[in-house]
């Protein structure tokens, strides 16, 4: 039986702290070199890095600024400046934190550089040993306080449903006023997805037609509060292709966004816990609909490598997971799909491309769908700007790069735009609706599901963008 | 001039936000491509227009500080490499596409445009910019006319000099210039030739009118894999010899395959101890035709495998493992030097064979990637550096491959310049008169021995001091890093 994973408590960050500014909180002393020696980015996949540039114009904040600085192979170089020596200066730091950690890089890298687990290794040694100005804890505490925690995210629709509903939330955004009082803010705000309905899935969900086996099936967090119907369209797709669909009613969080923004501690807590809930149910597969999160549980195994207890189950368990799109190409599809006359856009979320690799299967799951068509949005290896929280923590730069992606997802004249990542719908829902458009946007297992029940393209809303222009 | 005044009088001129003297920022750009070469500037400037670029110009000029200019810094000669007293003018800052006159079948872009980017924004009009190096997802227009560059279809394209009409130059002086212009050639003296591939030492180009080539009609690719480096040098000269002119021909040995095999998955047929990759463009009918004359060259030549690219995806992955063989060869090798050398096409099986001699000699281990067509050879030599003593060895096998390019009557570069790297070198090409006069050509445009100063030739010289025009030694001359000509 699994147990929900205790929430820590939610108090003020701000408040918690001394009053003396003098104070360390990190017991850094000034001068001292930018990393200690708990897993410092590796000396040896630094030199991997022959600096020949090829990454450069994959990388979403050297295409926004053309600075070295900004750039992967700048970011090594920090590295490697930190590796000898050098202290973590906030200019440092300010480059770390503006990767998005999309691993375009990763993909483009002739040299087969794994920048992935060099700015990971970066990023838990800057949370650790960097003092933050109040104002950037303040906002780090409050986000990883509360989107890890379904059960916080739950107690947030009501008013933000309300909001919505009530039409506040345009008065606000037409205001600007949030914009003025807190950029961090007036994005979380802008960002939110209109809320629908909750749709819990079952804890288990029986197979439909011959069974082919059992997957376990991550819910996730921002997935299960604010994007309900991708998971009961994924639990319905799973067991409409033969599979019985286990989905621990207890689970929690996968440390995705944690893991991702340097809080390994966090991150290896939250990684334990989900690996001790799945394999209390045995399950062969644990499938995953939101790209973040399955990247983050791929990399468990380096996650929890030191863990004496974890690290082989660690290892098993990051080798049964598999997004859904991969899972479904893998064991072949059966259920029958009915005609969807729809052009869809199809958007990489970069943790499913870069991080996992999987950029054919969705794809081709989509091309299977008769009346489909499927069309590639230009620079489509460029982040949107979402990138887990990044959004939140770094408003500008977010905010172009989704304005650029809504000005080529556009640009493809599609009447739905898809792609596996919550980011990313929010990311490019907000990045349309400042353009004064307004797509109607699925999850790739959506589109399955309306095409194995026979659905009208209309559930999407895909007749709106004709209406509206 | 002390750093901090000089950086301030800077932020003056072009915003605090575009100077940059925080170490840690400075050093990532203390080397370019090349990595083995590095100092740290005093300032990087991020330029964002030519007022900024002629602003700071100026203020070198009138302190005498020594300035560079930085495109994508993927150049492999050291030829961006900052001065440790100097101003790091960077390039990549400027980036728009400024113009398309397709009708004219020109563009004029900024300099810190990326190559393939302008390839990219001209196809859907059925043009593209022709200059291919393997590095154009990520090189500079900008940098490319610095150092002429080449690429794998220039054989039949010709280099950047080819395709560039005109330019907006920053003269060391700080003054603004324009050469050239739309039109295909200007009277007087061709400026424009002196200017490309100067290495950055004539002054910074801050726009750049480039031809734009029609996207030929049809386009095949074969992929022919041969035995050994013999056969597949052979079936190129046949080739050539037939009178046929290929957009491209490429050629890969062993080494170079198993490096790219390991970086991209390229799929080269198995067992094969060279590949050649062809291609052909031009009118369908003629592509047809000289394409079956290219294979039964390479058959006759001992090829025992050819593919023929399907479509554009089979092409593209023929080319990645051809393209990305520099960086790739970073999968079997823990450091390596990439070499740049020409030698005439026939003499290609002895400098071969030689190459391989000195490779077995030394214990070195060399790969061998060419423009097979126009004889620009590309070996890549691989070492360890941590292991002690071998980058000396590399090295010396390095500069012995020059001195065999000489000796065949070829050059010591192809296409990556002379920079840092080679200036050394140049005394083995050029005898002293030559050097100058090409002095002279320079001290015509940078009479204070500014603009990328230390570069290209062997022992750093300052031109001859003018009447009236500065007071006191020169900086470089004081140091004791440079004497005046
Ligand atoms: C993997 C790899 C493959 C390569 N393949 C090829 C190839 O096939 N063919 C080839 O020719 N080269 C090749 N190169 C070398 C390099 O890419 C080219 O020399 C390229 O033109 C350099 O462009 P850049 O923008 O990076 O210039 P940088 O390296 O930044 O600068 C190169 C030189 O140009 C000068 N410069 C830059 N911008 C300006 C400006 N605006 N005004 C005046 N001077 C300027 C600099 O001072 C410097 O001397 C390769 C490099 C790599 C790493």
């Amino acid at each position: 039986m699994t147990t929900s994973p205790p929430e820590p408590p939610v108090s003020s960050p701000a408040g918690t702290l001394g009053t003396d500014a003098r104070l360390s909180l990190t017991g850094v002393q000034p001068g001292e070199p930018a990393f200690d020696d708990h897993r410092p980015p590796s000396a040896e996949l630094v030199s991997d890095c022959v600096h020949c540039g090829f990454c450069l114009p994959s990388c979403p904040t050297y295409v926004l600024w053309g600075e070295e600085m900004d750039s992967p192979r700048g970011r090594i170089y920090l590295m490697n400046e930190g590796l000898q020596g050098e202290p973590m200066t906030d200019s440092m730091v300010e480059h770390f934190d503006a990767c998005l950690g999309c691993m375009a890089c990763v993909t483009a890298c002739p040299s087969g550089v794994q920048y992935d687990h060099l700015i990971t290794a970066t990023r838990a040694q800057v949370e650790r040993r960097h003092e933050r100005s109040r104002a950037d804890r303040a906002l780090r505490s409050a986000i990883f306080a509360l989107f890890p925690y379904p059960r916080r995210l739950r107690a947030l629709r009501g008013p933000l449903r309300l909001h919505q509903r009530t039409g506040l939330s345009r008065l606000l955004r037409r205001s600007g006023l949030l914009e003025r009082l807190s950029p961090q803010l007036a994005s979380m705000e802008a960002l939110a997805p209109r809320l629908g309905r909750p749709q819990p899935v079952p804890e288990r969900v029986a197979a439909r037609g011959t069974r082919r086996g059992t997957v376990g099936m991550l819910l996730g967090c921002v997935q299960r509060e604010f994007f309900p119907g991708v998971n009961a369209a994924t639990a319905r797709v799973l067991a409409a292709e033969g599979f019985d669909v286990v989905a621990p009613a207890g689970q929690g969080c996968c440390g995705a966004l944690s893991g991702h923004s340097g809080r390994e501690a966090e991150a290896r807590r939250f990684a334990r816990e989900l690996i001790d809930t799945f394999e209390s149910t045995g399950v062969e597969t644990v499938v995953v609909n939101a790209a973040g999160c399955g990247s983050a549980m791929k990399e468990y195994a380096e996650l929890l490598a030191d863990d004496a207890a974890y690290a082989d189950r660690a290892r098993g368990f990051a080798a049964r997971v598999r997004d859904v799109s991969e899972l479904l190409a893998e064991v072949g599809t059966v259920a029958p799909r009915h005609p969807l006359p729809v052009t869809v856009a199809y958007h990489d979320a970069c943790h499913l491309s870069h991080a996992q690799g999987v950029r054919r299967q969705p794809r081709e799951l989509l091309r299977g769908i008769p009346g489909l068509e499927v069309r590639e949005i230009a620079e489509g290896d460029l982040c949107c700007g979402s990138a887990g929280v990044y959004n939140l923590l770094n408003p500008e730069p977010a905010r172009e790069l989704g304005d650029r992606k809504a000005r080529n997802v556009l640009a493809t004249g599609a009447d739905l735009l898809v792609t596996a990542n919550p980011g990313c719908l929010m990311q490019v829902a907000s990045a349309l609706e400042r353009a004064g458009t307004a797509l109607p946007m699925a999850h790739t297992v959506e589109v399955l599901d309306a095409s194995i029940r026979g659905r009208s393209p209309d559930v999407f809303g895909a007749d709106r963008r004709r209406e509206t222009g | 001039m002390d750093t901090d005044v000089l950086a301030a009088r800077l932020r003056a001129l072009v915003g605090d936000a575009a100077v940059i003297t925080d170490r840690q920022r400075l050093r990532t750009y203390e080397c370019d491509g090349l990595a083995q070469y590095r100092v740290v500037p005093a300032v990087v400037v991020l330029a964002a227009s030519t007022e900024d670029v002629a602003a700071v110009v100026r203020e070198c000029a009138a302190q005498r500080v020594p300035f560079v200019a930085r495109g994508s810094g993927t150049g492999l000669s050291g030829g961006a490499l900052p001065h440790a007293d100097g101003v790091l003018i960077v390039m990549s800052t400027m980036r728009r596409i400024l113009e398309v006159d397709r009708d004219n079948q020109r563009a004029v872009v900024e300099p810190g445009v990326i190559n393939l980017q302008l390839s990219d924004v001209t196809r859907a009009d059925g043009y593209y910019y022709a200059p291919d190096p393997s590095s154009q997802q990520v090189c500079s227009i900008g940098g490319n006319v610095a150092e002429n560059s080449g690429g794998a279809h220039c054989l039949k394209y010709g280099f950047t000099s080819n395709h560039v009409t005109g330019l907006e130059l920053v003269a060391p002086t700080g003054e603004v210039e324009q050469i050239g212009g739309k039109a295909p050639d200007a009277p007087g003296y061709d400026l424009l030739g002196a200017l490309v591939g100067s290495e950055g030492t004539l002054g910074v180009v801050t726009a750049a009118t480039v031809r734009l080539t029609r996207t030929p009609a049809d386009v095949r690719t074969l992929l022919a894999a041969f035995p050994g480096t013999d056969q597949a040098g052979a079936a190129v000269s046949a080739v050539i010899g037939a009178g046929v002119i290929p957009a491209a021909i490429e050629m890969m040995d062993a080494l170079a395959i198993e490096a790219a095999e390991a970086a991209v998955q390229c799929g080269y047929p198995e067992g094969a101890g060279a590949v050649l990759i062809v291609e052909i463009d031009g009118p369908a009918s003629d592509v047809q035709q000289v394409f079956e004359e290219v294979e039964g060259h390479c058959r006759a030549h001992g090829a025992f495998e050819i593919r023929i690219a399907a479509d554009d995806a089979e092409r593209a992955l023929f080319w990645k493992g051809r393209k990305s063989a520099f960086a790739a060869v970073g999968r079997i090798s823990p450091d390596y030097i990439v070499q740049d050398g020409v030698i005439p096409r026939t003499a290609l099986p002895e400098v071969l064979s030689s190459i391989a001699r000195l490779s077995a000699e030394s214990g070195v281990r060399v790969a061998n990637v060419f423009h097979a067509g126009d004889g620009n050879l590309h070996p890549l030599v691989l070492f360890d550096d941590s292991v002690e003593g071998e980058s000396e060895r590399a090295e010396e096998v390095s500069g012995a491959i020059l001195d065999l390019c000489i000796q065949h009557g070829g050059s010591i570069t192809g296409e990556h310049g002379v920079g840092s790297d080679k200036a050394k070198y140049m005394p083995r090409m050029f005898t002293d008169d030559d050097l100058d006069t090409m002095q002279l050509v320079r001290c015509a445009f940078d009479p204070s021995s500014i603009s990328n100063p230390g570069k290209v030739f062997p022992t750093p010289r300052l031109c001859g001091e003018r009447p009236g025009r500065h007071q006191g030694v020169h900086p470089l001359a004081e140091a004791g890093v440079a004497e005046v000509f």
